[in-house]
Parts: structure tokens; C-alpha cells; sequence
């Protein structure tokens, strides 16, 4: 079940003005924001259920975070994100994931799809920067073994 | 930190500007039967409610008409308008569509009928009964009035006992009474 989007939106409007000030500062935030919250809202119906649906909306403002830097430093260097050509998206690493506990799942997602860091992953998936960084480790293990 | 206020403005401006909600509410405080909360769909109004709490709302909106359900004041500014016209006694009959999705086709019937009974006129619950092919049905239509979604727009509040007493309305009593007193349908 999908909780209402009011709902939904509440819960997370402050933590991800919150992330995105940090990442991008007062002035550009606010554009990240709506941007942030219309694609959440655009791809809503589509969800098939209501879980993880925090680390879902911070996928998506990391994903505009990325995009908003590359937009402005085409070539230069990118501060803070280390992000690279070729880099992986949510829907390419989705497939490969599918098959792990959710926790370790968002957790690789975040890390090598968008390149956040531990702690901003701890604060996506609600745990501390160890766990994430353990969830994403024992992911990695998980998948070596499963392709194996 | 917490958002500021016109930041979240602007969102929900912007969702409901974009075509993105399947409803769109909004609380509105101090009408003269209290403060109502009105839920509107891209078809029209879907939902006025006397217990403006919306936390009572979400669930139930978001099963009937998607999960899409956000506080917007724009959308339902048409619904607000025509109700202080309403209210102030310069308007008898609404202009917004309204949008019933979902309910039984029983509800639906009563509701279309109720929809004909007139500013400043009553009906019983009987007659309404008769009305949609079963004179007996009277305490059916009674339940159908109280889980009206959409009331004061389909005016249950102007079908009362055969007696002649009000017998009873989903936002109390006195609202009723205050509504049909406004309409002229008592003194």
C-alpha cells in the first residue's frame, strides 16, 4: 500500500530541503526541491508498494544534485561528488539488486549509482554511516556469491 | 531545519499547476457551519467534509481516487468561492461538477436524484426512496445521506423525516438546521 502522497510528502519535505541546501546551497536548492518532489510525484503511480520510499526520494535529489553540478561545471572538476561518465543509474543497477534484503539494496544503489556518501546513505535509509556502510558491504558480498 | 513555508508554497502550487494530483484539498476555516475540508479532482469537487482533520481523509481519498493526494489551495478555489456565494444567499445552485468515482451504484442513484431537490425545498427520505424504485427503502436512502461525500453540493441537508422533523445529518444537527434556515425552507 502506498501511503497518500500528502503523507509521504510530509514526512520527507524536511530532510530533503535539508540535503539539498547542504549539497547545493540556499539559492539553488529551492529549484532542486520542487524538481525533486514533481519527479517523485510523476513517478508515484507507478510505485508498486511503500517501502524504502525514503531512500527512493533521496535517489532522486542525488540524482538531481548530479546533474545540477554537471550542469554547471561541464568540464571542470566536481566538488565533493566524484561523479564520472558512465555512471551507473538506479535503473541500471535496479536488475541487478533485485534479489537483495532491501537495506543492502538501497544501500548499493546510493553508494555506486550515485556516489553519496556513507553518512548521507545512513541518513536515507535511517540508519547510522556504519550501517550503511556494512549494508552496502554485505550487498557486495551477497552479489559475488550469487553470481558465482 | 525545517522547510520554509513558501518553498512548500510553491511545490504544492506547482504539483496542482502540472496536471499531478488525482485530489487536491484544502481546509477551510470558519464557514458558517464551521470549518469544512474540500477535496476537488481534475472532474470536480469529490469530497466536503465537517471533521476538517485531514489525516481522517487521506487513506479513504487516496483508495477512491488515487494515491496522489495533496494539500493545494489553488485547485479548490472555484468550490470556495461558490460556497461563500452560497453562503451569503447569492447563490442557489452550484456550478462545479462534481465527481462520485467508486461508490455503489445504489449510492450513485440516490445521489443523482438528490442532486434534483431545489434550493429552499425538502424532500423525505420516502419520497427520495420512491424516487429510485423502492417506496420502502427509506432507511437505506438514510445511510446513503449520512455517508454522502459531497454534502451542502448534494444537498442532503434538504431531505428530512416524513414527520416533519429533521431527524439527523452527518455534521451535526444544528448544521442542518442552519443551512435549511439560510435556504428559506424553515423558519
Amino acid at each position: 500500500m502506498i501511503p497518500p502522497f500528502e503523507t509521504f510528502y510530509a514526512a520527507h519535505r524536511d530532510e530533503i530541503f535539508r540535503f539539498l541546501d547542504r549539497r547545493l546551497g540556499r539559492d539553488r536548492s529551492e529549484d532542486a526541491f520542487q524538481e525533486t518532489f514533481l519527479r517523485a510525484l510523476r513517478a508515484y503511480p507507478r510505485l508498486e508498494h511503500g517501502d524504502h520510499l525514503r531512500a527512493w526520494v533521496f535517489t532522486i535529489a542525488s540524482r538531481i544534485v548530479v546533474d545540477d553540478v554537471r550542469r554547471r561545471k561541464p568540464d571542470g572538476e566536481l566538488p565533493e561528488l566524484a561523479v564520472e561518465d558512465g555512471l551507473p543509474a538506479f535503473e541500471d543497477l535496479a536488475p541487478l539488486t533485485d534479489d537483495l534484503p532491501p537495506k543492502e539494496r538501497a544501500a548499493i544503489v546510493l553508494r555506486y549509482g550515485y556516489d553519496l556518501s556513507y553518512d548521507e546513505i545512513g541518513a536515507a535509509i535511517g540508519s547510522s554511516e556504519q550501517a550503511a556502510r556494512q549494508a552496502a558491504s554485505a550487498g557486495v558480498r551477497r552479489l559475488r556469491k550469487e553470481q558465482r | 531545519m525545517t522547510i520554509s513555508p513558501s518553498f512548500d508554497e510553491r511545490f504544492r502550487a506547482a504539483a496542482a499547476t502540472a496536471g499531478l494530483l488525482d485530489v487536491a484539498f484544502d481546509v477551510v476555516p470558519d464557514t458558517p457551519v464551521g470549518t469544512l475540508l474540500i477535496g476537488v479532482t481534475e472532474r470536480g469537487v469529490c469530497r466536503i467534509s465537517f471533521d476538517p482533520e485531514p489525516e481522517h481523509h487521506l487513506e479513504e481519498l487516496a483508495r477512491a481516487y488515487g494515491p496522489r493526494v495533496l494539500r493545494s489551495s489553488k485547485p479548490i478555489e472555484q468550490m470556495r468561492r461558490e460556497l461563500d456565494e452560497y453562503f451569503e444567499g447569492r447563490r442557489q445552485r452550484f456550478d462545479i461538477a462534481t465527481d462520485v468515482r467508486g461508490i455503489p451504484a445504489y449510492y450513485e442513484k440516490v445521489l443523482a436524484e438528490l442532486a434534483h431537490v431545489e434550493y429552499g425545498h425538502t424532500t423525505t427520505y420516502g419520497a427520495l426512496a420512491a424516487l429510485t424504485g423502492n417506496p420502502r427503502a427509506a432507511r437505506a436512502v438514510g445511510t446513503v445521506m449520512n455517508r454522502n461525500p459531497i454534502p451542502i453540493v448534494l444537498p442532503c441537508h434538504r431531505v428530512i423525516g416524513a414527520s416533519g422533523s429533521l431527524t439527523g445529518y452527518g455534521g451535526g444537527l444544528d448544521k442542518k438546521e442552519h443551512l435549511l434556515r439560510l435556504e428559506g425552507a424553515i423558519l
